[in-house]
């Protein structure tokens, strides 16, 4: 798999910790590469616009669709998550992201922000991504989220192709902790920073690439 | 559902080594960082922080060298402090593996430090470290809240209220306050809980309390002050308190725990 480096963050950790769920990867911002790979990360962390920037630099926004118009797996992390929605809202700057999923980031409205640390999450039945680690606590760190997730599916899509949303909460104020769409799959807090349970989800992604 | 109060070890490293001193002023050996930090992470701490207590460049150099092997090996996260000066200090420990940066002094001389590394990287890599102090007694100077800011591990006065000190850090961009309690670090009597609620009064960003923790019933009562997280070091390194049992007490007491 192939973990996209668009000058983000701390891109180490997150490849160290696919490594250790098992996956062979390449840390590059080389398109054709990141096409081909069975799996694409996608991390982020920083400003939303200056993430979009950066995607936008290596054409990542264009990869991503592609892969996802093949049903080929892509999981983003952090701002990775949210620059897969329509815009990101901060210091009322307003940023189009990718647009892959509806809905905006913006502000959290909690007593305390950043919202930092270990939390629980709320899993809807059928999660693959949260086998066995539904009741674990994930290491946040974000100021911002998505408060509504306003995808619309067809009735007629089998159960077990609906989305699955998982939800956290922070000082009153509820948000998208995770989303698992067909081949997109996203989480706002960092599996590779969450020890054990990070670790088991990361292992859950990877064993579901072909 | 609701966040879990973080219990973090500091490691004060000098050249590749974990030291820590009784307040500041003797130092004392405790063992190989790495090793710590797995330890740790086995024992159940929600992050791990680094302060680089070193005085050259070489040492400097290898703190960056731990760090790098610490973030190979540990899947929490890391803190980083100590000698941060700029922008580009912050990117080399981030390239290392560090996930937040911590500043003190450098952002005292120069508060646009704050400001510059919360636009580069976000606010949530940067947790600004303040030493604190109530002025002494016979001080030439007052502050509004009755605590300063100090330098060189609590021994010079920088002039500062504390309070508005941190406040203003969140204002340009701090993610997260480490408040190090200079009158009881060292004491083992218990955390700072009046200096605790002052800062916690006025900010909005998480606040990690530290110095003073002697024992597993100081912690509770500090977050019942505002605390968010608590950190300590000696008390870890040494062994006098292991982290499940700190996390016992902050359960007993009505607190969520990982």
């Amino acid at each position: 798999m192939v973990v996209l480096d668009y000058g983000s963050g701390n891109l180490r950790s997150a490849v160290r910790a696919v490594e250790r769920a098992g996956a062979t990867v390449t840390l590059t911002s080389d398109l054709d590469l990141a096409m081909e790979a069975d799996g694409l990360l996608v991390p982020g962390v920083g400003a939303y616009a200056a993430c979009m920037k950066g995607l936008r630099a290596i054409r990542g926004e264009r990869v991503i669709s592609r892969r996802l118009a093949g049903g080929r797996p892509v999981l983003g992390i952090c701002v990775g998550m949210q620059i897969l929605f329509e815009r990101g809202i901060e210091h009322g700057v307003e940023t189009e992201g990718c647009g892959e999923w509806p809905g905006v980031v913006e502000r959290l409205q909690a007593p305390i922000v950043p919202h930092m640390g270990w939390n629980t999450v709320d899993v809807p039945e059928g999660s693959r991504l949260f086998a066995g680690i539904e009741d674990e606590r994930f290491y946040f760190v974000h100021s911002y989220g998505v408060r509504d997730w306003t995808l619309v599916t067809n009735d007629r899509t089998p159960a077990s192709l609906q989305p699955r949303v998982v939800w956290a909460e922070h000082g009153g104020d509820r948000f998208v902790a995770a989303a698992e769409n067909g081949p997109l799959s996203a989480t706002q807090f960092h599996p590779e920073k969450s020890g054990d349970a990070g670790a088991v989800l990361l292992k859950n992604w990877v064993s579901s690439l072909v | 559902m609701s966040l879990s109060v973080r219990v973090i070890p500091c490691l004060d490293v000098d050249a590749g080594r974990v030291v820590k001193g009784i307040n500041f002023k003797e130092l004392r050996d405790a063992g190989d960082p790495v090793e710590l930090a797995r330890t740790y992470d086995a024992e159940g701490a929600d992050e791990l922080t680094f302060l680089d207590i070193s005085a050259s460049h070489e040492g400097r150099a290898t703190t960056l060298e731990i760090v790098s092997a610490t973030a190979e090996q540990v899947f929490i996260p890391l803190t980083v402090g100590g000698g941060i000066r700029s922008v580009d200090d912050v990117d080399r420990m981030l390239r290392a593996g560090a996930d937040k940066i911590a500043v003190n002094t450098a952002a005292i001389h120069r508060p646009e430090l704050v400001a510059e590394i919360a636009d580069r990287f976000g606010n949530q890599v940067l947790v600004l470290s303040v030493d604190a102090r109530r002025v002494p007694a016979g001080a030439e100077h007052r502050t509004d809240s009755g605590f300063e800011v100090t330098t060189h591990g609590g021994r010079k006065s920088a002039g500062l209220d504390a309070i508005a000190w941190a406040v203003r850090a969140a204002e340009l961009g701090a993610g997260e306050i480490l408040l190090n309690a200079m009158d009881a670090d060292g004491t083992t009597a218990g955390f700072d809980l009046e200096l605790i609620r002052a800062v916690r009064r006025e900010v909005t960003i998480p606040v990690i309390a530290s110095g003073g923790a002697g024992a597993v019933e100081h912690f509770p009562p500090a977050v019942e002050a505002g605390a968010d997280a608590v950190l300590a070091a000696t008390v870890f390194h040494f062994g006098t308190l292991r982290i499940a049992d700190v996390k016992r007490s902050l359960s007993d007491a009505g607190y969520p725990v990982r």
